[in-house]
């Protein structure tokens, strides 16, 4: 066992902080939370793909790094901690990418990889319908072949991302006779495809968290399938399991935790034993739940798709962005209520901001619950229920 | 960074495991539980013969020039048989505190009789009243007398005084500031214990120490300077618990699940109900999460490098994770686990006793809240 960092890692982990705080300093943005998935910012995007961090992982033959998944998440946490606006490159570098790679032609990897790679390629996902949950495989939106092309019509629902994405990573039902499971596949889909429409759904901290997507006779080439065709849903298993791998997950509010140890010392709320107590047991659980999430990188590092690994990092992690907001809340005491924009709100309005928008946390991705099924069957194999 | 264990180490994991099915049933358990000196001699002496008292001392002492964390790793395996008798305070508390302050001398005349396993050892130092781990909580005495020194109170929970050959006393040898780890002969008749009885039917003592003489050339380590080696000794302690609790609570999750797959109820077992599966779900992400912060906590007291934060977060969590662990386990194995006729008790009684021992999670929350500078 070796918990430490190599001299490389360290000095890449520098060399990251440096560049954020310059940024900071420079005053292009400011550290928020939930910027992994909401902070959109093509400039910023752009110079760390000038840097080489997306893609870090990839083949050196599609303009990737080929670099460790300790570098990755390395690199991710750094981001995360400083709260830094990569909605525009998160879901390409993370999964679809990576899909791509995994599953996609020759083709696929020439044309998508090196623009995901230079920050020019942003993209939503479109798994969930609105019937379609947990339940993946019940999913609706139908392609039908024509030619050289195939033909989708139907809805995507909860994609975040979705008014900057260029492009979505879509999985629609191509033989409605096979079982459900054996007629699903994936597509990248153009976002400026005639007949692809979106409309903007506002969650509850009152941002524009996602879309509904609509495709209505949405004309796809078939090169643009990614991977067998009716695979999709074994596809879809394993970016899931990408998905739901990174420290995004913990430290989604990072800047919130922060603030609020900062304004627990500052009033002197720190020196209240149940406060006290409180901030101490989050920090806790932020380092356990940070060496769950490294392990989920070793995983991937021998070679592994990490399954129940990460689906048990993500279920922890959510439990603690929730923890975390509601001891800030109570840290805050009615100061907590105060919006942004309103006279006297505390911490930027970050506190109101998690409390609300960790209720959602534990949802996306893979709720809880289906993330506890995985463990159950793949961790210990108890019988199906 | 490397989670895995060495295949060295995985090794030892086997052996001991092997060997611990073999001689540590949990019908010997029960009998040592009932004993009066809560060990056999002859495993004792097999355990010597396999190299672990010695594990992790230097050759020359006759030990195996192993580290920490390959005792940790044993500690492990310990913890899943619920192994009884005083191999943690006549390894962890004691000899590992010999090899780290003691004079040469002090080493050469004890470490080879505890790694041969001829002596054991145990360690005083908690005391009556609310303990916290704190200096100002020592107030047992010794007094300097012609040379020597006369040692006088009452020390609590002193594990295994009744078999011990020697014991390390810390004693209070200035009334601030000053604090003194001696080595002392437990047989010495103005020793005076009463064996408690304990939830985890281990051989905890209340000890008075009735005007004791120790000679000067007893002092282990610097005199009235003896507290930092005492925290050192906590931190140590605290960790080959995490790691004696890791084991035990690893099995507890094999076991409960093996119930969950066999126990059938409404013509399917249990185990297929979501819910049980869920709560399998939940002990298996505090075991794992445990084993993590547990190893982390020991690689880096094997490494010599400052730690104080991470063991804290160990034993802390540990301590949480333990009890939300048996409250599921227990809930899932029914009414037989709550009787003496299955063996879950064994570990729910140890646990408990684990997670007091060495400080308890408000006890390390604390120590993070400070390592926070809150």
């Amino acid at each position: 066992m070796d918990f430490s960092f190599t001299e490389e890692q360290n000095k890449f982990r520098q060399e990251l902080r440096n560049f954020l705080e310059e940024e900071i300093k420079k005053g292009y943005w400011e550290p928020t939370c939930d910027a992994w998935v909401q902070g959109f910012d093509p400039g910023f995007t752009k110079r760390v793909a000038q840097r080489g961090w997306i893609g870090l992982t990839w083949p050196k033959e599609y303009g990737g790094q080929g670099r460790s998944h300790i570098d990755r998440l390395i690199l991710t946490e750094e981001m995360l901690r400083y709260g830094a606006p990569a909605a525009c490159h998160w879901f390409g570098d993370r999964q679809v990418g990576g899909a791509i790679l995994s599953f996609g032609s020759e083709e696929l990897k020439k044309e998508f990889l090196p623009r995901i790679i230079k920050g020019e390629a942003y993209f939503g996902l479109g798994m969930s319908e609105p019937g379609t949950g947990s339940d993946l495989a019940s999913l609706q939106t139908r392609a039908v072949e024509d030619g050289d092309y195939y033909v989708i019509n139907g809805q995507k629902t909860w994609t975040s991302c979705a008014s900057f994405s260029q492009y979505f990573d879509v999985y629609v039902r191509t033989d409605p006779e096979a079982p459900r499971h054996r007629g699903i596949s994936e597509f990248i889909i153009d976002a400026q495809s005639p007949g692809v429409s979106r409309i903007p759904m506002i969650d509850i901290t009152g941002t524009e968290a996602w879309n509904d997507v609509f495709f209505d006779n949405v004309r796809v080439h078939k090169k643009y399938l990614v991977g067998e065709k009716n695979r999709g849903f074994y596809q879809v298993l394993h970016q899931l399991d990408y998905e739901r791998s990174g420290m995004e997950r913990l430290m989604g509010n990072y800047p919130l935790f922060e603030a609020i140890i900062q304004f627990a010392k500052e009033n002197k709320l720190s020196q209240e034993p149940a406060i006290r107590n409180k901030l101490a047991q989050l920090q806790i659980e932020f380092e356990v739940g940070r060496l769950l999430i490294y392990r989920v990188a070793l995983v991937m590092e021998e070679g592994r798709a990490p399954n129940w690994e990460s689906a048990m990092s993500k279920a922890y992690s959510t439990e603690f962005e929730k923890h975390l907001a509601g001891v800030a809340m109570e840290v805050l005491g009615s100061y907590g209520q105060l919006m942004v924009g309103s006279k006297l709100v505390p911490l930027r309005g970050m506190a109101l901001h998690s409390y609300l928008g960790s209720k959602g946390y534990s949802l996306q991705a893979g709720t809880t619950e289906i993330l506890k099924n995985i463990l159950a069957a793949r961790r210990l194999g108890l019988p199906s229920s | 960074m490397k989670l895995t264990l060495t295949e060295e180490q995985e090794m030892l994991k086997k052996t001991a495991r092997d060997f611990l099915v073999d001689k540590c049933s949990k019908k010997f358990v029960k009998q040592m539980e009932e004993s009066e000196t809560g060990y056999s001699r002859e495993l004792w002496q097999e355990m010597a013969e396999l190299g672990w008292m010695g594990l992790a001392f230097p050759g020359k002492y006759g030990g195996g020039d192993m580290s920490f964390l390959d005792l940790a790793v044993l500690l492990e395996e310990m913890g899943r048989a619920c192994l009884p008798g005083p191999f943690f305070s006549a390894v962890v508390l004691a000899g590992l505190s010999i090899l780290d302050i003691g004079s040469e001398e002090q080493k050469q005349e004890y470490l080879p009789k505890l790694i041969r396993g001829e002596k054991i050892l145990t360690l005083a130092l908690t005391e009556p009243g609310y303990h916290n781990y704190d200096a100002s909580s020592v107030i047992v005495e010794a007094t300097r007398n012609d040379g020597n020194y006369i040692i006088k109170g009452t020390k609590l929970f002193v594990p295994d005084v009744h078999i011990a050959d020697y014991l390390l006393c810390v004693a209070r040898t200035k009334p601030k500031n000053g604090i003194t780890i001696f080595l002392a002969d437990a047989k010495n008749p103005r020793i005076k214990y009463t064996v408690l009885k304990t939830i985890a039917g281990d051989k905890l003592c209340e000890v008075v120490f009735d005007q004791m003489p120790v000679p000067k050339a007893n002092i282990l380590g610097r005199l009235n300077q003896g507290w930092s080696a005492v925290q050192k000794i906590i931190q140590r302690a605290a960790v080959g618990k995490c790691c004696e609790m890791v084991g035990n609570i690893q099995r507890v999750l094999e076991m409960t699940v093996d119930y969950a797959k066999e126990r059938k109820q409404f013509d399917r077992p249990i185990g297929s109900f979501q819910v049980i599966q869920h709560y399998c779900a939940d002990m298996a992400t505090d075991v794992d999460s445990a084993r993590f912060s547990t190893y982390q906590a020991a690689w880096m007291l094997s490494e010599g490098l400052p730690c104080t934060k991470e063991v804290a977060i160990a034993k802390a969590w540990i301590g949480e994770a333990s009890q939300r662990v048996f409250a599921l386990a227990h809930q899932i194995h029914g009414a037989i686990g709550v009787t003496v006729e299955h063996d879950l008790h064994y570990y729910t009684r140890r646990a408990k006793a684990a997670e007091l021992a060495f400080g308890d999670a408000n006890f390390y929350r604390e120590i993070v809240a400070r390592e926070m500078g809150l």
